[in-house]
C-alpha cells in the first residue's frame, strides 16, 4: 500500500490545482469586506506559480483557501480533480513567520507532520532526510529560540517538505529575512522545487522574487483581488537578476500594479 | 571557563607583596563567620541560664564544631573546588547568622532582656526537636499527606477544567459562570459548611485545599490555552493534525508557562487553607500542633513548628520551580548560537 503510493508519487510528484470562480469575503463589524472577486486559475502539476499583488489585496486569503484552512463563500477549489474540503498534508503551507513550536527541538518540529499523521515511528528517517535537505542536521537538538531567522525558516521548510507534499504553498516565506539570506534561500527554493517536482504556489509582493523563482506570475488587483494578468516567465534556471528579458517583464508588471512612474 | 573582573586584570601585574593581602581578603569572611559562631558557642557558656534548659552545653559544643568547620573550609576554600566557593559565597550569611544567634542567646537565656515565656532561647527550640520529635514528625507527615492529596486533586481538576473551557466554547458557556461565582470566594469561607457536609474532617479539608488550588490553576490554564496563537493551529492542521492532536500537542504545551504560574499561586493559597483546616478541623498536622502548643503556652514548640512549616512550604515551592525549569527548558535563552 505504502509502496504503491510511493510509486505513484515518484511518477507524478506535483498535483494540479483548479480554482474556479472563487469569491470570498470577511465580515468585519457587520460590514462585508470582499477580498476575492471571481478568481479562476488552473495550475498545472509541477508548475511554480507566483501570486503577486499589492499588500492586503487578498492573496494570502487565496492561499488559505487552497490550503483548506478556510472555505470560500462561493466557487470551487480542487486538487487533482478532488474538491478541497479541509487541510491535508499533501498541501503544506510555509508561512511568513516560521511559527516553529518553541517547546520542540528542531528535529521534533520537523517531525510534526509525520507525528500528526501517526506514521512517525516507522518513518523517522524522513525527518533526518528533510533536515539534511535544508542543511540543518547539526542543529537538530536546538530549540527554535536558538536559531537565526534564516535557519528558522529553513526548519519551517523542512517541516513542510518532510510530508512529501504534492503542492507547496508559500506565503511570503522569505518576507522577513535580510536581503542576503533571502537571495540564498531563493536559490535553495528553486533547487528543491526542481529536485522534488512538487507544484509550488508562492505569494509575494516582491516583483523580482516572483520573476527569479516562478514560471508563471499571476498579477492580482487591489482588494477585492481579481486576476489582472497571467504572465509566463519562459527563462531557464538558474536565472540571472540582470537578465534583460526579466527587466522587461518587471517593468510591465510594475505598470500593471500602477507603479510605472517609480520605475 | 575562566572569568576576569576588571579589578583582577588591573591588579594582576602589581607587586608580589599584595599576594598576601589578596589571600587575606579571600579568607577574611570565612574567619569572621567562624568567629561569630565561636562567639555564639561562648555566649552559651558565658554564665548560667536564667531558666532550666537541658541542651545548653550541647548547643555550645555544636556551635564550636560549626565554627571549626567554617574556619577550616574557609581557609582551605581555594583547595576545595566547588564546595569551597559555595561556602565562600555564603560566608557573609554565616557571619550574620552567627551574630544573630549570639544576640538571641544573650537576650533570652543569659540576661532575659526579652520577656521569657514568649521568647525562648535557641536551646529551648533545639530541645523540642530532640525531645518532642515523634509528635512533630507525626504532624509533619499528616500535613504533607493532607496537603499533597488536596493539592494534586485540585491541580488536576483545575488543569482539566482550564483546558476544557479554553478549548470548547460550549463547556465554557456552562463552566465559566460557575467559576466566576465560586472561584473568588476564599476557600476558608466554605469551612463551616464543608465540615458538616463531608463525612470526615479529613475529606472536608482535602476538598478545601483542592478548591483553593483549583481556582488559580483553572483560570491560568484557561487563559494559557485561550492565548495560543492561531498560527500554531494553522500549521498543525495543514500538517494533518486532528483535534486531539491540537489539544494535546499544541494547546497544552503552549499553555504550560501559564499553567505553572497557576500551580504556584495555587500552592500559596493551599498552604493558607491547610493551616486553617488543621487548626479548626483535623486533629493532626503542623497547624494543629501550633494550636495545641498555644493552648499549653508552649512557645518554644510554636517556634519549632513554625520553622519546620516554613522549611516545608519553601521546599514545596522550590520543588515546583525545579520541575518548571525542567519542563520549560525550551523557554530559557541561555544557549545561543
Amino acid at each position: 500500500m505504502v509502496a504503491a503510493a510511493e510509486a505513484v508519487r515518484a511518477q507524478c510528484p506535483g498535483a494540479s490545482i483548479d480554482i474556479a470562480h472563487v469569491d470570498h469575503a470577511f465580515d468585519i463589524d457587520g460590514a462585508e469586506l470582499k477580498v476575492l472577486d471571481d478568481v479562476s486559475l488552473i495550475v498545472e502539476p509541477g508548475e511554480f506559480v507566483a501570486l503577486l499583488g499589492p499588500s492586503g489585496c487578498g492573496k494570502s486569503t487565496l492561499l488559505r483557501l487552497i490550503a483548506g484552512l478556510d472555505k470560500p463563500r462561493s466557487g470551487s477549489l480542487r486538487e487533482d480533480e478532488v474538491s478541497i474540503k479541509g487541510p491535508h498534508p499533501s498541501r503544506v503551507v510555509v508561512f511568513q513567520d516560521p511559527t516553529l513550536f518553541p517547546w520542540r527541538t528542531v528535529w521534533d518540529n520537523v517531525a510534526l507532520g509525520l507525528e500528526a499523521q501517526g506514521i512517525l515511528r516507522k518513518q523517522r528517517h524522513r525527518v533526518d532526510a528533510a533536515l539534511d535537505l535544508v542543511g540543518l542536521t547539526n542543529f537538530k537538538n536546538a530549540y527554535p529560540h536558538q536559531l537565526s531567522g534564516g535557519m528558522a525558516q529553513r526548519v519551517a521548510l523542512a517541516r513542510a517538505l518532510v510530508n512529501d507534499p504534492k503542492v507547496l504553498v508559500l506565503d511570503e516565506p522569505l518576507g522577513k529575512l535580510d536581503s542576503l539570506t533571502r537571495i540564498a534561500m531563493q536559490a535553495e527554493l528553486v533547487a528543491l522545487w526542481q529536485r522534488k517536482g512538487f507544484t509550488t504556489l508562492l505569494v509575494t509582493h516582491d516583483v523580482e522574487e516572483a520573476l527569479v523563482l516562478a514560471n508563471r506570475v499571476i498579477v492580482l488587483s487591489d482588494r477585492p483581488a481579481r486576476i489582472k494578468a497571467d504572465i509566463v516567465v519562459d527563462r531557464p534556471y538558474p536565472r540571472h537578476r540582470g537578465d534583460p528579458h526579466l527587466a522587461d517583464l518587471r517593468r510591465q508588471i510594475l505598470g500593471l500594479l500602477g507603479l510605472e512612474a517609480t520605475w | 571557563m575562566s572569568t576576569f573582573s576588571l579589578s583582577e586584570i588591573a591588579t594582576g601585574d602589581s607587586a608580589p607583596s599584595s599576594a598576601l593581602a589578596d589571600k587575606l581578603r579571600d579568607v577574611a569572611p570565612g574567619i569572621a563567620a567562624a568567629l561569630a559562631w565561636a562567639a555564639f558557642g561562648a555566649a552559651c557558656l558565658v554564665r548560667e541560664d536564667v531558666g532550666d534548659w537541658s541542651r545548653t552545653t550541647d548547643l555550645a559544643i555544636a556551635a564550636f564544631v560549626i565554627a571549626g568547620l567554617v574556619l577550616i573550609v574557609g581557609v582551605a576554600a581555594s583547595h576545595l573546588g566547588r564546595a569551597g566557593s559555595a561556602l565562600r559565597r555564603r560566608s557573609p550569611w554565616l557571619l550574620a547568622l552567627g551574630v544573630f544567634l549570639t544576640l538571641w542567646e544573650l537576650a533570652t537565656a543569659k540576661y532575659a532582656w526579652l520577656p521569657l515565656p514568649f521568647f525562648p532561647p535557641p536551646q529551648a527550640i533545639i530541645e523540642i526537636y530532640t525531645d518532642d520529635l515523634p509528635k512533630l514528625l507525626d504532624s509533619v507527615v499528616a500535613s504533607i499527606k493532607l496537603q499533597l492529596g488536596g493539592y494534586l486533586i485540585g491541580a488536576a481538576t483545575g488543569f482539566i477544567t482550564g483546558v476544557s473551557i479554553g478549548w470548547s466554547a460550549r463547556i465554557g458557556y456552562w463552566v465559566h459562570p460557575v467559576l466566576r461565582f465560586i472561584g473568588p470566594l476564599p476557600a476558608t469561607a466554605w469551612l463551616p459548611i464543608a465540615f458538616f457536609a463531608f463525612p470526615t474532617s479529613w475529606s472536608a479539608s482535602t476538598f478545601l485545599i483542592a478548591l483553593a488550588t483549583g481556582f488559580p490553576v483553572t483560570v491560568l490554564t484557561w487563559s494559557g490555552v485561550a492565548s495560543v496563537p492561531t498560527a500554531y493551529y494553522d500549521v498543525a492542521r495543514t500538517l494533518g493534525a486532528r483535534p486531539w492532536f491540537l489539544v494535546l500537542k499544541v494547546a497544552i504545551p503552549a499553555a504550560l508557562p501559564h499553567v505553572f504560574v497557576g500551580l504556584f499561586m495555587g500552592l500559596g493559597a493551599s498552604f493558607a487553607v491547610l493551616v486553617v483546616a488543621e487548626m479548626i478541623g483535623v486533629k493532626a498536622g503542623l497547624g494543629w500542633y501550633l494550636q495545641w502548643a498555644q493552648g499549653w503556652a508552649a512557645y518554644a514548640n510554636m517556634y519549632a513548628a513554625l520553622l519546620v512549616m516554613s522549611l516545608l512550604c519553601s521546599g514545596a515551592i522550590t520543588l515546583l520551580f525545579k520541575t518548571r525549569d525542567r519542563v520549560l527548558i525550551w523557554q530559557k535563552g541561555v544557549v545561543k548560537w
